[in-house]
C-alpha cells in the first residue's frame, strides 16, 4: 500500500479507484472509517490503511424531497428524491452513503437491516468534485 | 483519575428572563430582536435593576456571519443594549448554542469573577431562501462525510426515527400527536411563530377553501389533516412538514446573578442547580447507537447528580423537539421513560399540560419556533414564566423544579440545565 496521509482527500482518491480505506491502530487495532491519523481509543500515534471488503447492513435511512443546493444542482427534486442511510460495514464500522437500488416512492418497504454493497464510481472526480460514498441494495 | 463530585464554587440564580417576538420577520436584523428581549427582561426584574450593572455579556449564535451577512455578533449586541465596554463573547455551538452561553455565563459567576451576567441567544434566519437556510444548518453536521451524501437536517433526524421505528415500532401517527401536543401549547403562547393549534390551522384552511370556492378537503380531524401529503408533504421521510421546526427569527436573554445578592432584585429568584454539557461524534455514523443520543444522557447525569435530584422529581421540562423524533429521544434520554416508551407516553397525554411530565408547555421548537441560537435561552424563558407564575393560560401550577434540554446539531453537543424555586 502506498504511503499517504490519512484525510478525507486520500479517501476520496480511494473510492475514485475503486477502494473504500480506512486506517488502523497499530497499537490497539481499531478501525476507523473515514480514515484517520491519531487513535482516540490509544492516543496512539501509529496507523495504517485498511481496505474495507465493501458489504455491510443498513441501520437507518431517509427518502429525502428536499434536499441540499448539491443535491437539487445534481437533479434531485421532490419528484425525484434521493435516499442516503448509514450503513454498519461487516468489520464493525459505520459510515453514510448514497442508497441506490432502494424503491423511493415506498419508503415503507426499504428494511433496516438489510444487506448492501458498496459502488464504485464510474469516472473520477473532477474540478474538486468528489463523488460521494454510494452503496447498493442487494 | 480521582473523581470528584462536580459542584459549583457558588450559586447562581436567574432574576430574569424575557424574549422578542418569535417568527418570520422580513424587516428585522438580529440586532432590533436582541432589544426586544432585553427590553423585555428587564421588565421581569420585579425590583428593577440599572442595566449598567451587567458586567458580562454572553451570546448564542450559530451563523450570523451566513445568514445576515454579520460575523462578530456579541459586541455588536453589548453596544445596542448600551453595555459596550464589557466583554461580549459568542458561543456557537449549532442550535445548543445559547445552552452553552448559559453554562459559560453560570460559570463565569460561579468563579467569582463576575456577580451579574447577560446571558442571550439571537438568530435571524428568513433574510435567506429556505434552500440557503437547509444548506447552512447542514454545515453543523460533517461537511466531509455527512453532507457529501445529501444530509440535511431533516433527513439526519429521519435516520434516529428510522433506527428508533425499527428498535420500537414507533410509528408516524405517534410522531403527529408530539406536534399536535406542542401546536397546543403554543396556541397559548402570544410570543410563538405558530401560536395556533393543528386544529385552528385545518379550520383555517377549510374556511379559506370555502371562501374561494374552492372543494372543501375531507379532514374531520387534525390526525386526517396530519395525513393528507398536499398540507403535510415528505420533507425527508419518515419526516414530514408538521414533524419539523419552523424557520424562525428570534432573540432570548436572561440575567444571572450571584445568590447572595439575587434578593436584591427579586423575592423570587430562580436557582440553577445543576448545569450538565457532553458532546458525541459529529457524524451519526461515528456512534454506536443512533435511538438515543448519548451526550444527552451524560449531559443529564451531570446535572441530576450536581443538583442532587432524579428525573421522578422534575416537575416540567422544555426539550429541545427540533423535530418530533427529537422530543421522543429527549424524554428517553432524560429517564422520563424508559428506551422505546416515549411515544406511548407522549400519545396517552403524559407530557401535555395537564399530564404527569408536561414537556414543552411553550410550544417548543416545533410551535414557539426554533431561531437555532436563540432557542437555549428561549427554553430558560419559559422555565421563568412558569415558575414564577406568569405563564397565562399555559401556567401549570405549583412548578418548583424544572430542566431545559438543549441540543446542538443531531446530538454532537448536548447541555441541560436544572433549576429550582425555593
Ligand atoms: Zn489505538
Amino acid at each position: 500500500m502506498e504511503e499517504k496521509e490519512f484525510t478525507a482527500a486520500s479517501f476520496y482518491r480511494f473510492l475514485d479507484r475503486k477502494k473504500l480505506m480506512g486506517s488502523k491502530c497499530k497499537e490497539c487495532g481499531t478501525l476507523f472509517l473515514p480514515p484517520r491519523p491519531f487513535c482516540g481509543q490509544c492516543s496512539g500515534n501509529e496507523v495504517e490503511w485498511f481496505q474495507f471488503s465493501g458489504r455491510g447492513k443498513l441501520v437507518s435511512f431517509s427518502v429525502v424531497r428536499v434536499g441540499t443546493t448539491s443535491y437539487e444542482e445534481k437533479g434531485y427534486s421532490r419528484d425525484n428524491p434521493y435516499c442516503w442511510g448509514v450503513v454498519q460495514l461487516d468489520e464493525g464500522p459505520r459510515i453514510s452513503a448514497l442508497l441506490l437500488g432502494a424503491n423511493l416512492s415506498r419508503p415503507d418497504s426499504i428494511k433496516t437491516g438489510q444487506p448492501l454493497k458498496v459502488v464504485f464510481p464510474d469516472k473520477p472526480e473532477e474540478g474538486g468534485e468528489r463523488n460521494p460514498v454510494t452503496f447498493r441494495v442487494q | 483519575m480521582v473523581q470528584r463530585r462536580k459542584r459549583l464554587a457558588r450559586g447562581v440564580a436567574v432574576i430574569g428572563a424575557g424574549i422578542s417576538h418569535f417568527g418570520a420577520f422580513k424587516d428585522k436584523d438580529s440586532r432590533d430582536l436582541f432589544v426586544e428581549a432585553f427590553q423585555s427582561t428587564l421588565e421581569t426584574v420585579q425590583k428593577g435593576i440599572d442595566p449598567k450593572e451587567i458586567e458580562a455579556i454572553y451570546v448564542g449564535n450559530l451563523s450570523s456571519d451566513c445568514f445576515e451577512g454579520q460575523a462578530h455578533i456579541a459586541p455588536l449586541m453589548a453596544e445596542w443594549v448600551g453595555l459596550n465596554p464589557r466583554p461580549a463573547t459568542r458561543t456557537e455551538d449549532a442550535c445548543a448554542s445559547s445552552g452553552v452561553a448559559l453554562r459559560e455565563g453560570i460559570i463565569a459567576v460561579a468563579s467569582g469573577l463576575y456577580d451579574i451576567v447577560l446571558v442571550s441567544g439571537v438568530e435571524v434566519m428568513n433574510k435567506l431562501t429556505t434552500a440557503r437556510v437547509t444548506d447552512i444548518l447542514a454545515a453543523a453536521a460533517d461537511a466531509l462525510y455527512e453532507v457529501s451524501v445529501g444530509a440535511t437536517f431533516p433527513s439526519l433526524y429521519a435516520q434516529i426515527a428510522t433506527a428508533h421505528m425499527a428498535k420500537y415500532g414507533t410509528t408516524e401517527e405517534q410522531l403527529m400527536k408530539i406536534a399536535i401536543k406542542n401546536h397546543n401549547n403554543g396556541a397559548l403562547n402570544p410570543k410563538a411563530h405558530f401560536n395556533a393549534s393543528i386544529r385552528d390551522i385545518m379550520n383555517s384552511r377549510l374556511a379559506k377553501a370555502k371562501e374561494r370556492g374552492q372543494p372543501i378537503p375531507s379532514w374531520t380531524d387534525q390526525m386526517e389533516f396530519l395525513k393528507d401529503p398536499s398540507v403535510n408533504p415528505i420533507v425527508a421521510w419518515p419526516m414530514k412538514l408538521f414533524d419539523c421546526s419552523p424557520i424562525t427569527d428570534g432573540a432570548a436573554s436572561t440575567i444571572l446573578v450571584s445568590e447572595e445578592i439575587a434578593r436584591n432584585f427579586t423575592d423570587t429568584p430562580i436557582h440553577i442547580i445543576g448545569t450538565g454539557q457532553a458532546s458525541d461524534a459529529q457524524a451519526l455514523h461515528g456512534r454506536k447507537d443512533i435511538t438515543s443520543l448519548n451526550a444527552a444522557k451524560l449531559a443529564a447525569e451531570q446535572a441530576y447528580e450536581m443538583a442532587g435530584v432524579t428525573p421522578e422529581d422534575i416537575q416540567l421540562a422544555e426539550v429541545h423537539d427540533c423535530f418530533t423524533i427529537a422530543e421522543v429521544l429527549a424524554t428517553e434520554d432524560l429517564g422520563f421513560f424508559k428506551p422505546g416508551d416515549g411515544p406511548r407516553a407522549a400519545e396517552e397525554g403524559r407530557t401535555a399540560r395537564d399530564g404527569k411530565k408536561p414537556v414543552n408547555t411553550s410550544g417548543g421548537l416545533k410551535a414557539k419556533g426554533h431561531p437555532v441560537g436563540a432557542t437555549g435561552v428561549g427554553q430558560v424563558v419559559e422555565i421563568w414564566e412558569q415558575m414564577s407564575g406568569h405563564a397565562g393560560p399555559r401556567q401549570v401550577p405549583g412548578v418548583n423544579l424544572a430542566l431545559a434540554h438543549n441540543v446542538g446539531a443531531s446530538g454532537s453537543t448536548v447541555v441541560v440545565h436544572i433549576f429550582e424555586r425555593r
